[in-house]
């Protein structure tokens, strides 16, 4: 207790480990991301949603593809399209969390910027995750995807893995906008970026100048590489680029709009 | 230092804080000593916050120096040496009360258990509440459970009771009052006198960036006592009625006079016999004028700094 300021006492006094990282303050903010209902709605239910609109179409979802069938490739594409709706609305939350002065109170803790910034990305995973589970447990259960057990595993780690990618975009983002309705935009933004990723419909079916054009877009590289497993193609370093290109451009900006935020003025 | 060698528990020196072309911030030198409760008084816009950002290390100062503990802002916040209560904002919504205080209880070292602060802040009740359907003055007292979490060697509140009525200002100062009995620093900014006047053993007056007055609650007081005169007095000769004995500040504001003084009498007695003075009137000027008149834009600084 405080009952005098003695110089032993504050010599005792001792700053975290991990810059204030914990499993408790992990816990709390994932229950905070299940609480929220709309969120849930949109990163869990509808993908698994879509999937049942467009993967169980019997005119093509029992046609082979790779080493299993176009049922099994539309249930990747709805995954990632729901770990990426996942990761991006757990990063935008920190839109919300300054416009409520959230952030600045933690600023009156221990709590250091990174470990404040990878308790946002882990907590984005963890809804990203749910999200790759729902789609693959409500696959299952419609008995219609195939494809071999091992491929079920990869490309399921694959998807949740690559989602790391948008829990950038959505810190980004939500340093970037100010807005509490930052989701919205996003939730536009990211359909957009899906259909020119190829993951609603197949890039073969575009144009050849918006095929080539769709290449330069976030989510091109991913949907490639998340289904190459499958398909058993090869990796195209094209591909990788597309990756590694968006990932430092979000995690810059990202970094960027955070050293903005965080500086003391 | 403190006499007994121990750091101050504030210390800022020469501090200076611009923002852009405002100067908000204009040459503040300032120790408080541990176990010290001080409010800082002044208006809205006297620099007040800009000042307690500097300290918290949420903001740094354009020019001067500012330790905590002997410390980094920074580095006593991370030990829990520190913490404050904010005027608004700084609370989840979707969190309830016992969670957003486990929440911040897990980020320090050694924190007080969430049950305890809870109660003591007397808020246990509604600890499964969510933030968001707490009243205003709910949420105040969730930001004071949560400022008591680390135990802090100095707490600072930046009008804490802000927007509360008279019975929960009452009821979040009591929860104060019993929390400093144990002899924690305390330093609050207010702009309501009685708030200043009633919790803290001393009271630094702050005006357009600049401390104009520091003493104890007794001696700015002090200040008010005493009468002012008021006269209309034509050409007065402002030099001459400085020599009035007892007269300790003298205004002049055309055609009329306000002499302020412990001993009125002698000053009517002055003006009546010596001087072409009329339409006299004596009045008491209260705490309430004192505050106003060492805060404010357009007193003369002649009665400014009395106690400094």
């Amino acid at each position: 207790m405080s009952t005098s300021a003695g110089i032993q006492d504050l010599t005792a006094r001792q700053a975290p480990g991990l810059g204030g990282f914990n499993l408790t303050v992990l816990r709390l903010e994932v229950r905070r991301l299940l609480r929220n209902r709309r969120t849930l709605l949109f990163a869990t239910i509808a993908p698994a949603f879509f999937f049942l609109i467009f993967g169980l179409n019997a005119a093509y979802a029992s046609e082979p593809a790779g080493h299993g069938n176009v049922s099994a490739f539309v249930m990747i594409s709805m995954a990632l399209y729901g770990a990426v709706l996942a990761t991006t609305s757990g990063g935008a939350l920190v839109s919300i969390e300054r416009a409520a002065g959230w952030s600045r109170q933690l600023r009156l803790t221990p709590l250091s910027a990174p470990a404040y910034i990878a308790i946002k990305v882990l907590t984005a995973l963890v809804l990203g995750l749910a999200s790759v589970v729902v789609v693959y447990a409500v696959g299952a259960l419609t008995g219609k995807p195939s494809m071999p057990g091992y491929l079920w595993i990869a490309t399921g780690l694959s998807v949740w893995v690559g989602s790391l990618l948008f829990a950038a975009f959505g810190l980004f983002m939500g340093y970037l906008l100010p807005t509490e309705n930052v989701m919205q935009i996003l939730g536009f933004v990211l359909i957009l970026f899906a259909f020119a990723g190829g993951l609603f419909i197949p890039l073969s079916q575009y144009p050849h100048v918006l095929q080539t054009l769709a290449m330069y877009t976030p989510l091109y590289g991913l949907n490639e590489l998340t289904h190459a497993p499958l398909l058993g193609v090869g990796v195209d370093v094209a591909w990788v680029a597309n990756v590694l290109v968006w990932l430092v451009i979000f995690a810059g900006g990202a970094m960027w709009r955070f050293r903005k935020d965080t500086a003391r003025v | 230092m403190t006499s007994n060698g121990q750091p101050m528990a504030v210390g800022l020196s020469g501090v200076h804080k611009n923002f852009g072309s405002v100067q908000a911030v204009r040459g503040i030198d300032l120790d408080i000593a541990p176990g010290e409760i001080v409010a800082f008084l002044g208006p809205n816009g006297a620099g007040k916050t800009s000042t307690i950002d500097i300290i918290l290390g949420l903001s740094r100062p354009t020019a001067g120096e500012v330790s905590v503990f002997g410390m980094q802002p920074r580095q006593a916040i991370a030990r829990g040496l520190i913490s404050a209560v904010m005027q608004t904002g700084g609370l989840l919504k979707d969190l309830t009360v016992a969670e957003t205080a486990q929440y911040t209880a897990s980020l320090f070292v050694h924190s007080r258990p969430v049950q305890e602060v809870l109660s003591r802040a007397g808020i246990s009740g509604i600890a499964d509440r969510k933030v968001g359907k707490c009243s205003g003055g709910e949420q105040q007292r969730l930001r004071f459970a949560m400022a008591l979490l680390p135990d802090p060697e100095l707490l600072v509140l930046d009008e804490p009771t802000t927007g509360m009525d008279v019975e929960g200002r009452r009821g979040f100062w009591a929860a104060i009052r019993q929390d400093t009995a144990e002899g924690r620093t305390v330093l609050f900014a207010t702009h309501y006198l009685e708030e200043a006047d009633a919790y803290a053993d001393r009271i630094i007056l702050v005006r357009h960036g600049q401390i104009v007055a520091d003493g104890t609650a007794a001696e700015i007081k002090a200040m008010a006592a005493g009468r002012t005169v008021r006269a209309t007095l034509p050409g007065a000769d402002e030099a001459a009625l400085r020599g009035i004995p007892g007269a300790d500040s003298v205004e002049v504001r055309g055609d009329t006079v306000l002499v302020h003084s412990g001993d009125s009498d002698a000053v009517a007695r002055y003006l009546l016999t010596t001087t072409p003075a009329r339409d006299l009137e004596i009045t008491t000027r209260g705490i309430e004028d004192a505050f106003i008149a060492l805060t404010s834009d357009d007193a003369t600084t002649s009665n400014a700094g009395g106690t400094r």
